[in-house]
């Protein structure tokens, strides 16, 4: 029992300081570590709550394809360093004061409305595992709902190749569409070449 | 006073969503550096979403929670994929990321 609050104190404390790190550091590329730390201490939140399933769907497609993504980009695209440090502190006390009262309303409004609900946690002490009861879920219920974000993901892996994807001028490469295309009669020429002459 | 503090409830996940969720909103007003942070405060945001909806799914014993935080994921995924694209191609036309170099729409 008391490890588990320990847990949930490191890894509620440990995410907190990495996304303040995330919008706090200078360069970008230590701003897509924290994130990555951030996603594991979430992943550690998840597990406490008894979410084995999202935890490791958060690490392997969070970590290991979207952070990797951010990480990818912010490497290939050379940003300058030096020339983005003056206009931080321009827009910090208008941040900051979004933040407080954002903070302070949802604050207030999850303390009343929590006591008022007075939940208590259900432990699920069921045999069946975590993923187990998902996959029964999603596979009849939202059946439709998970073809559909697979169709998502599908329209989103497109439209990133039809926007990255460029021609470049001068460089051989198989064109199918002109090798399919191509008829006989436009390459081919059958001569009768008479004996003794040339064609 | 102690006993809030060692009784860890729905209560406590929820400010830690609260907090940074706070972060991220507070990443997108205090950076004028490169869109990419931006997209990293867009994914803090979505990630105390999500620790929103599996609290609630965990403390209501109710699993739909977490079936829609797999679809959250999902669409996030496909966010940030074409978020990048778009990412690319303007740092290949315009040669910079800076949010004050776009303006060219004047919006």
């Amino acid at each position: 029992m008391i490890i588990a609050v320990a847990l949930f104190y490191i890894f509620s404390f440990i995410a907190v300081l990495s996304a303040m790190m995330v919008i706090a550091s200078k360069n970008p590329v230590y701003s897509v570590l924290f994130l990555i730390l951030a996603f594991f201490n979430a992943a550690g939140l998840f597990v406490l709550l008894g979410a084995e399933l999202l935890a490791m769907i958060l690490i392997i497609v969070y970590v290991g394809a979207v952070a990797v993504l951010f990480l990818f980009v912010v490497m290939m695209l050379n940003i300058k360093l030096s020339k983005m440090k003056d206009s931080a502190t321009k827009y910090l006390p208008i941040g900051i004061l979004v933040a407080l009262v954002l903070f302070a309303e949802l604050f207030f409004m999850l303390s009343s409305t929590t006591k008022t609900l007075n939940i208590s946690p259900k432990v699920a002490k069921s045999t069946v595992t975590n993923t187990e009861a998902l996959g029964a879920v999603i596979y009849t219920d939202y059946i439709y709902l998970f073809q559909i974000s697979g169709v998502i993901l599908l329209v989103a892996m497109i439209g990133a190749i039809v926007l990255t994807h460029r021609k470049r001028e001068g460089v051989k490469k198989q064109d199918a569409y002109t090798q399919i295309t191509r008829s006989k009669k436009d390459t081919l020429e059958i001569i009768k070449v008479e004996s003794g002459k040339g064609v | 006073m102690i006993e809030t503090f060692l009784n860890i409830g729905l209560m406590h996940y929820l400010t830690v969503a609260a907090i940074i969720f706070t972060l991220g909103v507070c990443g997108i007003f205090l950076n004028r550096k490169n869109v990419i942070t931006i997209l990293m405060s867009i994914e803090l945001m979505l990630l105390s979403v999500n620790i929103n909806m599996v609290a609630f799914s965990a403390y209501l014993g109710d699993l739909v929670g977490q079936v829609f935080t797999l679809f959250i994921l999902t669409v996030a995924a496909a966010e940030a994929a074409i978020g990048l694209a778009i990412l690319v191609v303007y740092f290949r036309n315009r040669g910079s990321i800076e949010i004050e170099d776009i303006n060219r729409m004047k919006g």
